[in-house]
């Protein structure tokens, strides 16, 4: 028996205890959640339809988004495997330079050393820009001798280039080093703006979801119109019928964001193949694999949140709209 | 606990529905409101759960003057009030259990094992107890009134409203409505209840309210019936 029942009819009730009040906000929250998910599974089509659109909008970018992080990291995978010159001083002989070049050799993060004479790189030159005349006039050779450093390609020796750099600068055979950047540096700006364009694009699409989510909810708040009304009726506030809508939205985006997590990492195992052996041509072992489980948690926390806010922006006006206020 | 002061209603069609009313209906009193199609009964029971507005005049129900509510507010006024419709207005998507339910889960103060306790009480009131997992569509006029009546009183309001509750109902269901209406009134209920029903009403021995042409009139059994 509880206690409201004994106390005289004249008396206000009492609230309940907070505890109690949470315990009966939680269930009553659950219960929402559970007949909401109910309300979906009674127009099946519907909610399927919606989930589709939803997780082809947000695969999309997801798709963009995982195949430039594999592009990038492969990038950051040449950087640290990119060739080092080392231009030595005039005066360094042949000897000391072929020195240089074994001791180099034998560092743990050196993969090869390779050394052109001043001859052979004047040699190189003459051929390669065919201005043979012009330097047959020079009574001196301008070209120093190069020592090319290779620094392992083995990914798991995190290599710093510059600590390497500064370290090869130091030796006094050595005149000028330079790491030969300029394309890994073009390719991070191309993935730079293949960055910003696939925000771009994940924005624009986000907002597509948060109408499908919206007019899918605006539509359920039209089938459901008498009951709305019968609810008010009663005593139901705008909020309380808001609420099971609300949870519809989050429903809609979960099951969105599955629908994308699975079409990206069928897409993914689709074009895996192919990948690795357009690589393996190249020499790399660079595989697509699937979605990182950062991904994973970023799809299926953004999903409920776009259906929530989509519902949220609908819900609410357009329950207030329905007689009585 | 419902106080009528001078009220008049003027719909936006410019309709003048009810001119100056007024009547009072004490704590625990049973009170019907009868007259001819159109005189004003149901405009008269939508203002109390503020479903209309008043033009002019004052309504207070439970001593709180209705003018001042604020519109946020308005839902709270209603789930102290139990409506009965003539028409019950269920939801025929869920069972009997849960459109009896559905104003304690709007209140949100009640445990589920509470409502259920709770519900089941109330549908013991009307005789259907063992109905409780039946769809409402499946239910005749009389058993729909009936779950509409455990609807409103479920949440033990302390004032019920009812226009037409017995408008479809042969005359022995009829009477079995107005009985059970009875009863709550007993327990301390204020009832006021809209019928044209004159028969009906008559045999109840209630005070009655005339209306005519949205004004209060004396009433007169004989000249009625
Ligand atoms: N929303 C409205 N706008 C304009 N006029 C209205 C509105 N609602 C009711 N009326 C008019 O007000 C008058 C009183 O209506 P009301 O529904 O209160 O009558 P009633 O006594 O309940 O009649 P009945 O027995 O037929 O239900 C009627 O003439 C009706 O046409
Ligand atoms: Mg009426």
């Amino acid at each position: 028996m509880s206690s409201s029942e004994r106390r005289p009819p004249s008396v206000r009730r009492n609230r309940p205890s907070l505890k109690a009040r949470l315990q009966n906000y939680l269930a009553l929250h659950f219960h929402v959640l559970t007949s909401s998910l109910g309300l979906l599974g009674r127009m099946p089509l519907s909610t399927f339809m919606a989930a589709m659109v939803i997780g082809v909008a947000l695969a999309l970018p997801t798709m963009l988004h995982v195949s430039l992080s594999k592009v990038q990291s492969l990038g950051a995978a040449w950087q640290e495997s990119a060739q080092i010159s080392l231009f030595l001083r005039d005066t360094t002989s042949e000897n000391g330079a072929l020195a240089l070049q074994s001791e180099v050799k034998g560092w743990s993060e050196i993969s090869s050393v390779k050394y052109i004479s001043a001859e052979q790189a004047l040699e190189e030159f003459r051929q390669g820009s065919g201005l043979g005349d012009v330097i047959q006039m020079l009574d001196k050779n301008p070209l120093p001798a190069v020592l090319v450093v290779y620094p392992k390609l083995d990914q798991s020796t995190t290599l710093d280039t510059e600590v390497l750099l500064s370290k090869l600068r130091a030796r006094p055979e050595v005149e000028q080093a330079q790491l030969d950047l300029e394309w890994v540096q073009r390719l991070h700006g191309l993935i730079d703006l293949a960055n910003r364009a696939v925000l771009v694009f994940g924005l624009l699409l986000a907002l597509a979801v948060l109408f499908v989510i919206g007019n899918t909810i605006r539509m359920a708040i039209q089938n459901r119109r008498d009951e709305i009304e019968v609810i008010k009726l009663i005593g139901g506030s705008n909020a309380f019928v808001r609420r099971p809508f609300l949870y519809s939205g989050v429903w809609y985006g979960l099951f969105g964001g599955l629908v994308a997590w699975l079409l990206v990492n069928v897409l993914l195992l689709l074009l895996d193949g192919p990948v690795q052996q357009l690589a393996a041509l190249y020499g790399s072992d660079f595989a697509l694999g699937l979605i990182g489980l950062d991904t994973t948690l970023l799809l299926l926390l953004a999903g409920p949140l776009l259906g929530l806010m989509g519902a949220w922006l609908v819900a609410g006006r357009r329950i207030r709209t329905i007689e009585p206020v | 606990m419902i106080q009528f002061t001078n009220v008049s209603k003027r719909y936006t069609n410019g309709f003048v529905a009810l001119n100056n009313v007024s009547f009072q209906v004490e704590r625990g009193e049973m009170v019907f409101l009868t007259g001819h199609s159109g005189a004003g009964k149901s405009t008269v029971l939508k203002m109390i759960p503020l479903l209309e507005r008043q033009s002019e005049g004052q309504i207070v129900i439970d001593n709180k003057a209705l003018s001042d509510i604020k519109r946020r507010y308005i839902p709270a006024l209603r789930r102290d009030i139990g409506i009965i419709f003539q028409d019950s207005k269920l939801l025929n998507d869920r069972n009997v259990f849960d459109n009896v339910a559905l104003p304690l889960l709007i209140s949100g103060d009640h445990h589920p094992r509470e409502i259920g306790r709770r519900v089941r009480a109330a549908l013991d009131k009307v005789g259907l107890l063992e109905r409780e997992q039946e769809s409402t569509v499946a239910l005749s006029g009389g058993e729909r009134q009936r779950v509409g009546i455990a609807r409103a009183v479920v949440n033990r309001p302390k004032v019920l409203i009812a226009d037409e509750p017995t408008g479809n109902l042969d005359p022995a269901l009829s009477q079995e409505i107005m009985t059970l209406f009875e009863q709550f009134q007993q327990v301390g209920v204020t009832v006021l209840i809209a019928s044209h029903d004159l028969g009906l009403i008559g045999r109840m021995n209630k005070r009655i309210l005339a209306l005519d042409h949205g004004q209060l009139v004396e009433f007169q059994a004989e000249e009625s019936l």
